[in-house]
């Protein structure tokens, strides 16, 4: 009966939903049912809360009436995995990502509460009416609440063992929160856009959702990233697997309108290009729907293929993205940006910045869905794209766009005094030293691509550290967490360079007692045990190695779905990881053993968050909060260019450069 | 010159640099890096080039595992059931879910024998045990009799 009223709930939501959308939309023309709106957000999200609370619930007790519940749990896993399983799979995790969606837009719902009436309305009707297409979708395609009656099951298919992980509990609902953060920034645009109110104070009001929205993304990732690691990849931490990619490209596209954002509210500038970005960075999420949930490409972890499904999300994505760019395409060509810059200025590193983050982004794009102009091209001839294309366009890109980062603390809006690079380059060119002898002396042998990251990775954090000892005194916090941002890419760079140059591996036919070395350290096969999991039954293997760590690396089998499972044996370590997976056995009872030294791959994942810390960091600006106030007029120095720049938006022209 | 025609003359040849680099980039990385999948039937009947990275994709024949005596070394018998069996030789660990009568995929190049070389084995299907490649092609996994013939470790 429980589940009934919470299927009942979320039909509830879709109305709600609906009315939001309308109401939202009135209510910026009319401003008197602006209380309706929030008091209807606030609705949805109490709805659709108690919907995905009843499917928890049967999670939890184990409804297997419940036809999800009973394709995806079982009694045996342990509670924690019971209620992850709840996002484990296509219903329910669409469930979760609408909820998310409703959490966002009450949040916009009481942060945005003086905002004015065209602006707020928008937003929330905007919000609405995308809610309202996805609880349709997960309505009329994927319902998590279908009952199996009469015929219950008496025991559950299990929760596939890959995803029987802490991963699973954390880094779905992270990363959904990025995604359907970004709809907040396309409804502030599309509210912009509408109203005709494309100005610096849209730029201030939507910047915080925007860098709340990427952070979340930025640890999604990375999550995701460190879970393949000791899970599924063999100590492999990016695959530029379409789903991989379907994460990553909003993600570029959100880091180019974070930095857009800024320019459009402190100069004025390039506003239709931030609200195209903001466009793009959304429909980007939806196209990751798209490839996730309709299996049109491989992937290691799609869900199951269900073509009505693909259709509707592509229906979706068709619907939004097409009415966003309509909107665009009327209101755009009215946007006249009156702010200047000369040569070398802050606006122009941040141009390249979006230039270089945009061909990123094009370039990953072109080769995510290669295989599927392909197959339609030729007719089912099948293909794939292999890493090494990814890996040949996207590493210089991101090095060249190093270069230009490491420039940012030094470059000021409008125009920058040459004379302020000479320090630059003094460190730039220490960092080329140090470039080059670190890897050398730590690692043993010269390689580039480890020489030109730390190279790149040391110049930032030189550039950012001595510009923050010279503005110890006056430093904003939003002005800090650019810079942990900053060195946080600067971290993962290294991170990256260090392990892809200096990672050894080696495969060895291994029965207890042997021994093998590696990269200097020996490692021997001390024991092999048995060991008996919740659900699971195991091989653990013992390794030892000559500087006394042990590693125990096991090979799992989960009876109920006939399922074997690789667990790592990690040693995990600042400085290197120590990483040993068992293969299978082999008819003379020894085992397939794959030993690797991964030097830095932590600073990857501490690199990523440090960059979403400082997204977060930054929001907490006071500067944002007296926006919202609109009260105090007194304003630091630093931010008077800010203000005329908000004023020259308004109609006025800028100051004279 | 005005600033703001300058400042657009910035923006169009930074759009036009990007565009041509992405484009020398694009071209350059897919024409080593695309690999083009084959079923048993093309790469028996000779469609499938020699020394050149593709991918193949088939059925594994039950008993047909081959473990060397020593090293990691081991081969097996890709088929679709409908007399096309190709030999794969791998030197390596095969995935977990590598199973006889289970559809696989393999990349790597034919040798001149027409072996195929393996350089990575992969074991991605859906519920019915079959790789999306695969997944046209009208043939299905079987029951071995001897199952699970990669993990004695558990057979009991």
């Amino acid at each position: 009966m429980i589940v009934e009223i919470g299927h009942f709930a979320v039909v509830a939501a879709l109305l709600v939903a609906l009315a939001l959308g309308v109401v939202g939309h009135v209510s910026a023309v009319n401003g008197t049912w602006r209380s309706l709106a929030a008091t209807l957000a606030s609705c949805q999200l109490l709805l659709l809360a108690f919907g995905f609370a009843v499917l928890v619930r049967a999670f939890f007790v184990s409804d297997f009436s419940v036809a999800y519940v009973a394709e995806n749990s079982n009694s045996l896993l342990p509670w924690y995995y019971r209620v992850s399983a709840t996002w484990g799979a296509h219903e329910g995790s669409f469930l979760l990502w609408t909820l998310i969606m409703a959490v966002w837009t009450w949040a916009v719902s009481l942060g945005c509460s003086r905002l004015p009436d065209e602006i707020f309305g928008r937003v929330l009707g905007t919000m609405g009416l995308l809610n309202f297409g996805f609880v349709l979708f997960l309505l009329a395609t994927s319902s998590p609440f279908e009952r199996l009656l009469p015929g219950v099951p008496a025991e559950g298919a299990d929760l596939n063992p890959l995803l029987q992980d802490f991963g699973l509990i954390v880094h779905p609902p992270l990363l959904y929160t990025g995604y359907v953060g970004f709809a907040v920034a396309f409804s502030f645009a599309i509210a912009a856009l509408v109203s005709g109110r494309l100005d610096a104070a849209w730029a201030r009001w939507s910047r915080p959702w925007t860098n709340v929205a990427w952070a979340f993304l930025t640890v999604g990732i990375a999550l995701g990233s460190w879970w393949a690691y000791y899970e599924l990849g063999w100590g492999g931490w990016w695959f530029w697997d379409p789903v991989e990619n379907a994460s990553f490209m909003p993600w570029l596209a959100g880091t180019a309108l974070l930095h857009s954002l800024a320019v459009t509210e402190k100069r004025g500038a390039f506003k239709s290009w931030t609200a195209l970005l903001a466009i793009a960075a959304f429909s980007l999420s939806l196209l990751g729907a798209f490839i996730v949930r309709s299996g049109v490409l491989t992937s290691v972890h799609a869900f199951a293929v269900d073509p009505e499904r693909g259709l509707f999300v592509l229906a979706l994505l068709a619907l939004a993205v097409g009415g966003a760019l309509t909107v665009y395409a009327l209101r755009a060509p009215t946007i006249t940006s009156r702010a200047r810059y000369g040569g070398f200025s802050r606006e122009l590193l941040l141009l390249v910045n979006n230039a270089i983050l945009v061909v990123a982004l094009a370039f990953v794009l072109h080769g995510t869905l290669y295989p599927l102009a392909h197959e339609a091209i030729t007719g089912g001839e099948k293909t794939s794209v292999g890493a090494p294309y990814f890996n040949r366009g996207f590493v210089p890109l991101m090095c060249v766009l190093a270069c230009f980062l490491a420039l940012a603390p030094v470059a000021r809006w409008k125009r920058t005094p040459l004379a302020m690079l000479r320090n630059t380059g003094l460190m730039c060119a220490a960092a080329l030293c140090l470039g080059l002898a670190l890897p050398l002396v730590l690692g043993g042998t010269f390689k580039l691509g480890a020489a030109v990251a730390v190279a790149l990775g040391l110049w930032i954090m030189f550039v950012h550290g001595a510009d923050l000892w010279r503005r110890r005194d006056s430093t904003t916090r939003g002005y800090l967490g650019m810079a942990l941002a900053h060195v946080g890419f600067a971290v993962s760079l290294i991170g990256i360079g260090a392990t892809s140059e200096f990672s050894r591996e080696v495969d060895a036919r291994m029965a207890v007692g042997d021994s093998v070395s590696l990269n200097g350290v020996t490692y021997r096969f001390a024991a092999l045990r048995r060991i008996e999991g919740p659900n699971y039954i195991a091989e653990q293997a013992e390794f030892v190695t000559d500087g006394g760590v042990h590693l125990y690396p096991e090979k799992r089998h989960y009876p109920v779905r006939e399922q074997v499972m690789t667990e790592a044996g990690i040693a995990a370590g600042f400085v290197r990881d120590l990483y040993i997976a068992l293969g299978s056995t082999l008819p003379d009872g020894s085992w397939g053993v794959r030993i690797q030294d991964k030097p830095m791959v932590r600073w990857i994942w501490l690199g990523a968050l440090m960059m979403a810390l400082g997204g977060v960091l930054a929001v907490t600006d006071p500067r944002y909060r007296r926006l919202n106030a609109r009260a105090r007029s007194r304003r630091e120095p630093q931010n008077a260019g800010g203000l005329a720049a908000a004023g020259g938006a308004r109609g006025y022209p800028s100051p004279a450069k | 010159m005005n600033t703001q025609r300058r400042n657009r003359l910035v923006a169009i040849v930074f759009l036009l640099g990007g565009t041509a680099i992405t484009a020398a980039l694009v071209l350059t990385a897919l024409e080593e890096n695309v690999n083009l999948f084959y079923p048993p039937e093309r790469v028996v009947n000779g469609d499938a080039p020699t020394g050149v990275t593709i991918r193949a994709g088939g059925m594994v024949v039950c008993g047909s595992v081959a473990h060397d005596a020593s090293g990691l070394g081991v081969s097996f018998v890709l088929t679709d059931y409908k007399g096309s069996d190709f030999m794969v030789r791998h030197v390596g660990i095969l995935p977990d879910l590598f199973r006889e009568g289970q559809g696989i995929l393999v990349t790597g190049e034919l040798d001149s024998e027409r072996v195929f070389r393996a350089s990575e084995v992969l074991a991605k299907h859906d519920e019915n045990y079959m790789p999306p490649e695969m997944a046209g092609i009208g043939i299905e996994a079987e029951a071995c009799d001897s199952p699970d013939s990669t993990d004695p470790a558990f057979a009991s």
